[in-house]
């Protein structure tokens, strides 16, 4: 048995580790200093190929291409939203040809690339002239802006509904028997307790899927709509300056930065009572 | 050896060989091999479309798990430089990335030499500026899905790795990584997935594609549905094929779990 009989004098705290250079710090400090180059070397040609002509010329064009753009975007993910609710439930539900159509509809439009979408809208149905112009239907398909605007409809829409469904469906089925116990009506307790818990589930997919929209939208240039894409791709092919493919990419950052943060912003804002 | 491997390509041949559908259904028209359609041409764009996401996955994978192990390492410099990667390349179109690189190697290259006194022009090869394009794209998004699996794993399996007296590298290779693949997996499905469809990007700057040689097709015979159907109908086939391959690889992983 034994029996302390004086305590442990105090001691000096430990020395702190003092490591002067690691393997991390060493390529941590060397790529910065590669970015450090790239960018100076990038804000030097921007500086040196400075040109009060070519920016009075170009720079209309391009906020003319970005509001295309934004547009473009807005409207096609507001009408992709409405689009989704429908093929949401079809996916939902019991029925089974239903079903059927609605997995067949978003398994297409998410397992091929918007460009070939794209194509087969613009110049795939663009050759049906003479059935669409029976139809009425040709002054939408013949222009490049209005099947932009469409595949890109088709193309999110697959993309909400899928996010949609999930949502709905990580909303517990105790929230569904509640609403019934107290005798609310189906549609009401979808719309009042339902889907206002799934949004909030669904609101960081959906700002994914606006940022992936404003990323892919650039591929509707390819097909001559004049969006920032567009704008870029002419007066580079008029100038063959380097420069505009930068400009282009300060624009596309700038607006991918800003829409991450505002959703950030709003997430925080809108989960504040779920924050312990 | 090598007349040998390539008859029996041949042979296996999807769409020209001899059991291919081109030589099949194509018969005379459109689609048939040989000068009169334009199946073999579709094939020679598909095998390109294949090898350039083939080749691009790797070389994106490495610097993914590069960048997520600088992402997560406790050197804050690091920490940033990984991070003004990943929010450059995830934040720009790939269209505008694929321009970027293809134009922006090519001055580099021509300044370069002729800084050494070459005055030529340069022009780099489209499936290599693809493929650089594609693969900085991927590995941005892969460390994320890497990162997010690395911290999937407790700190325990690091202690264990100390305590049995391996070396950093060795308890990376033998605990850390099969766990890390068997976590992020289904990430990273998703992004070949993702990848398979970028690669149609690259017909923009002329490589011969699916979407480019469908394209050059529904110019020439003025059948632009057809072909570019046909298009969405062959990426349409190859995300079908490697989501069934990839569920086997998804089982492979799961070997050790117990089956419920």
């Amino acid at each position: 048995m034994s029996v302390t009989n004086e305590m442990i004098p105090p001691r000096p705290a430990p020395a702190v580790l003092h490591r002067p250079l690691t393997t991390a710090k060493v390529v941590g400090i060397g790529v910065l200093i590669l970015w450090a180059l790239l960018a100076m070397a990038l804000v030097s040609m921007v500086i040196e190929g400075w040109d009060p002509a070519k920016f009075e010329r170009y720079g209309p064009r391009y906020l003319n291409g970005l509001w295309t753009t934004i547009s473009l975007v807005g409207i096609s993910i507001v009408l992709g939203a409405v689009l989704s609710l429908p093929i949401a439930f079809a996916r939902m539900s019991k029925n089974r040809a239903l079903n059927a159509v609605a997995y067949a509809y978003v398994y297409v439009f998410r397992s091929t690339p918007l460009l070939a979408q794209l194509f087969l809208i613009y110049y795939g149905l663009g050759s049906f002239r003479p059935q669409l112009e029976s139809v009425g239907l040709w002054w939408f398909f013949r222009e490049a802006w209005y099947c932009g605007l469409f595949s890109l409809t088709l193309n999110t829409a697959a993309y909400q509904a899928e996010i949609l469904r999930g949502a709905i469906q990580s909303v517990p089925v105790g929230q569904h028997e509640g609403a019934a116990a107290l005798g609310i009506s189906k549609r009401v307790a979808f719309w009042k307790i339902i889907l206002p818990q799934a949004l909030i589930v669904a609101l960081r997919p959906y700002g994914n899927e606006i940022i992936l929209m404003i990323k892919g939208s650039a591929v509707v240039a390819i097909v001559t709509v004049y969006d920032l894409m567009g704008e870029t791709r002419y007066a580079f092919s008029r100038t063959f300056d380097y420069q505009t493919y930068l400009w282009a990419a300060i624009f596309y950052l700038t607006m991918v930065e800003a829409l991450r943060h505002l959703w950030n912003f709003i997430e925080r804002r809108l989960t504040r009572h779920l924050v312990r | 050896m090598s007349g040998w491997l390539s008859a029996l390509f041949n042979t296996l041949d999807p769409f020209c060989g001899p059991a291919g559908i081109f030589t099949w259904f194509g018969g005379t028209g459109l689609v048939s091999c040989g000068d009169s359609g334009w199946g073999d041409e579709i094939a020679f764009g598909v095998k390109v479309t294949i090898s350039l996401a083939l080749a691009t996955l790797p070389v994106g994978l490495l610097i993914g798990f590069l960048i997520a192990l600088a992402a997560q390492s406790q050197e804050k410099l690091l920490r940033l430089a990984a991070g003004i990667y990943t929010t450059i390349f995830r934040g720009l179109p790939e269209l505008l990335t694929l321009f970027i690189v293809y134009y922006g190697a090519q001055m580099l290259i021509q300044s370069v030499l002729a800084f050494f006194g070459y005055d030529g022009r340069v022009e780099i090869n489209a499936f290599v500026a693809g493929m650089v394009a594609l693969a900085v794209v991927f590995s941005s998004y892969s460390s994320e899905v890497l990162l997010s699996a690395f911290r999937a794993i407790p700190r325990g399996q690091y202690e264990a790795g100390d305590a049995l007296g391996l070396r950093r590298g060795k308890t990376m290779l033998l605990i850390v990584l099969p766990q890390l693949i068997r976590i992020a997996l289904p990430g990273l499905t998703n992004l070949w997935l993702i990848l398979l469809k970028d690669t149609s990007y690259v017909s923009v700057i002329g490589l011969a594609d699916i979407v480019r040689q469908t394209g050059v097709a529904a110019r020439v015979s003025k059948e632009a549905f057809f072909f570019y159907f046909l298009a969405c109908l062959l990426y349409l086939i190859l995300a079908m094929i490697s989501s069934y391959g990839l569920g086997f690889i998804e089982r492979w992983a799961k070997r050790s779990e117990v089956s419920r």
